[in-house]
């Protein structure tokens, strides 16, 4: 009996508190919005006429049931393609999703071994630890413009694609790679210096080759490091990737956001918001799937 | 000739006047398929002495000595139970054996090796568990495993560093009379490493007393002339083993072995300048003169 209550009240709390905080955030956003007021008065000339005024704190903010009534063709028809610069939300995320995974992949590719290099060498860790501190702070929209540059005459085709990656792709993948590489970076570093003395000296005792230390000790030891990195990683690479399409104008939901602010039509750009912050959520939960799994390894 | 030999051994660490002294003096001889028990200080050099003999550290002067060789860096000849089990968390019971028996026997056939990792596993009891990881396992299942590791590479000379300091008294007395049994099989050469006297009265044949550091050196060796198999019941009625302990504890408690109590107290100068009246009048401001620095010294105490 009292098991079941408590089971009824934790299922309550973790279902009707978030719900509560929802309907307080969409109860200040409705107080916040404007809305229109159709207003009957007598002009100038004498005669009565309705005039629709938008009153409100902030005029412009639109209201939430604004927001879905604009919104509600990109939601319900997700995949539409209209145009280059209007289609379906999902089909915004994906095409977002698809140079987050490329630039992230670069990311882990380089930063994973360049940790373990930093971790395992005294001499390469102070050689390069300056230079890392210096770049690491350096904002992607300092970045973008460096690798619009770097790629303009660059030409790859990959096999199979219907077309070359163009400068403005490359570019923004650049941007994503060398942003989201530094918490791989610094926690595989982490990791390795932090791999204790005991099991270096199993790998000691029993005369292992360095790439059998490497590859049966240091890795697996220096795994939970590596994957907080990683869902670090991801977490920037999202980030980066909407500021980069909004600097270049790309389709997908940052350039969406960008072009939807320079069209006037603001309640889209509330629908980008929450699009990129939910799809941020779920890849951070995702990381943290795979993550407990390897730590609990 | 000894199978391993430690001859004039000094180690320190640190270097000029921080340098402190761990080890001096070390003079061992471990002869083929001798126990010898280690007793010692918690924080004497114990574990110091035994990465040395494993070839973890190398000393700041004197000579390791293999078969009269000077012994190479640490390898699977010389097996080492460390203190803390030192089992890879990410592997299971099976994997972490079959690591080192892969490395130490890499000529053999897969089936022979998994055949010899089984073995070592059902000579430690632990069949049951030999898929679980070692987090699953109790602490003495886990110093079980690292034994069984340990064993499994066949060294000349087996290496145990305070083997069962972390485990509770019932479990430990356990594993005493598993790991005498297990030697009793084979009789390899094993150095026991311990704080416990009658740990190493009931599993050794010779004892050699540590002295208390910094600079602990070795007593001279005390036989343990019991015969085996030994009983933990009786064994304290024994003359033999009354002797022995005796002297091994004479040594540790008397002077050349215990700690050295040393107090080291401030001695403060009074801080009086004496006036010189004939010399030029300091300013007004001028910082006081101050002779008295602080000194100390250090007394040993007996």
């Amino acid at each position: 009996m009292i098991r079941m209550k408590r089971f009824q009240r934790f299922n309550l709390d973790s279902l009707l508190l978030p719900l509560l905080g929802v309907a307080v955030c969409l109860l200040l956003w409705q107080v916040l919005a404007g809305s229109n007021q159709r207003v009957t008065a007598r002009d100038d000339f004498g005669d009565m006429v309705t005039v629709t005024k938008r009153v409100g704190l902030s005029k412009d903010l639109p209201s939430p049931g604004e927001t879905w009534t604009a919104s509600k063709n990109y939601v319900l028809q997700p995949w539409a393609k209209r145009g280059e610069l209007d289609q379906g939300i999902l089909a915004f995320t994906w095409l977002s999703l698809k140079l987050v995974a490329q630039g992230y992949a670069i990311a882990l590719i380089l930063g994973t071994p360049i940790g373990f290099c930093l971790g395992l060498s005294k001499a390469f860790a102070k050689t390069f630890d300056p230079i890392i501190q210096i770049l690491r702070p350096v904002s992607p929209l300092a970045w973008l413009p460096l690798g619009m540059v770097l790629f303009l005459s660059v030409k790859i085709r990959v096999p199979g694609a219907a077309a070359p990656y163009t400068a403005s792709e490359l570019a923004a993948i650049f941007t994503v790679a060398i942003c989201s590489m530094w918490p791989t970076v610094l926690n595989t570093a982490v990791g390795v210096r932090a791999i204790p003395q005991d099991y270096l000296n199993v790998a000691k005792v029993l005369k292992l080759s360095r790439t059998k230390t490497l590859f049966k000790v240091l890795v697996p030891a220096t795994l939970p490091y590596m994957f907080t990195g990683f869902r670090l990683s991801l977490g920037i690479a999202w980030l980066v990737i909407v500021a980069a399409e909004m600097l270049t104008g790309r389709p997908g939901v940052g350039g969406f956001l960008w072009q939807q602010y320079n069209a006037l039509s603001y309640a889209h750009i509330i629908l980008c918001i929450l699009t990129i912050g939910l799809v941020g959520y779920a890849l951070d939960r995702l990381m943290s799937l795979i993550e407990s799994r390897f730590k609990s390894a | 000739m000894a199978l391993l030999s430690l001859e004039n051994v000094h180690v320190g660490f640190g270097s000029g006047a921080k340098r402190h002294e761990v080890l001096r003096d070390i003079q061992l001889h471990l002869a083929e398929g001798e126990f010898v028990a280690i007793v010692g200080y918690s924080g004497a050099g114990k574990s110091t002495l035994l990465n040395l003999l494993a070839g973890l550290l190398q000393p700041d002067s004197g000579s390791i000595l293999l078969r009269g060789k000077p012994a190479p860096g640490p390898g699977p000849d010389r097996g080492v139970v460390f203190q803390n089990y030192s089992l890879l968390p990410w592997l299971s019971v099976e994997e972490n054996i079959a690591l080192a028996v892969d490395q130490v026997f890499p000529e053999w056939k897969p089936s022979e090796r998994a055949a010899h990792v089984r073995r070592y596993i059902e000579m430690v009891h632990l069949s049951p568990s030999a898929l679980k990881r070692p987090g699953e396992l109790s602490g003495g299942m886990r110093q079980r495993v690292a034994l069984a590791r340990a064993l499994a590479c066949e060294p000349a000379i087996l290496l145990m560093d305070e083997p069962l300091g972390a485990l509770d008294a019932l479990t430990r007395a356990t594993l005493q009379d598993e790991i005498v049994r297990i030697w009793l099989e084979n009789r390899r050469t094993a150095l026991l490493i311990t704080n416990d006297v009658d740990e190493a009265l009931l599993m050794a044949d010779r004892i050699v007393p540590l002295s208390a550091g910094p600079g602990a050196t070795l007593g001279p060796s005390v036989p343990v002339p019991l015969p085996r198999p030994r009983d933990r019941r009786s064994l304290h009625h024994h003359p033999e083993h009354k002797h022995a302990r005796r002297t091994v504890l004479d040594y540790l408690l008397g002077p050349g072995g215990r700690p050295k109590l040393s107090v080291t107290r401030k001695l403060v100068l009074p801080d009086l300048v004496p006036e010189d009246l004939d010399g030029p009048r300091p300013a007004l401001f001028a910082p006081p003169k101050r002779r008295a620095t602080a000194k100390s010294e250090t007394i040993e105490v007996h």
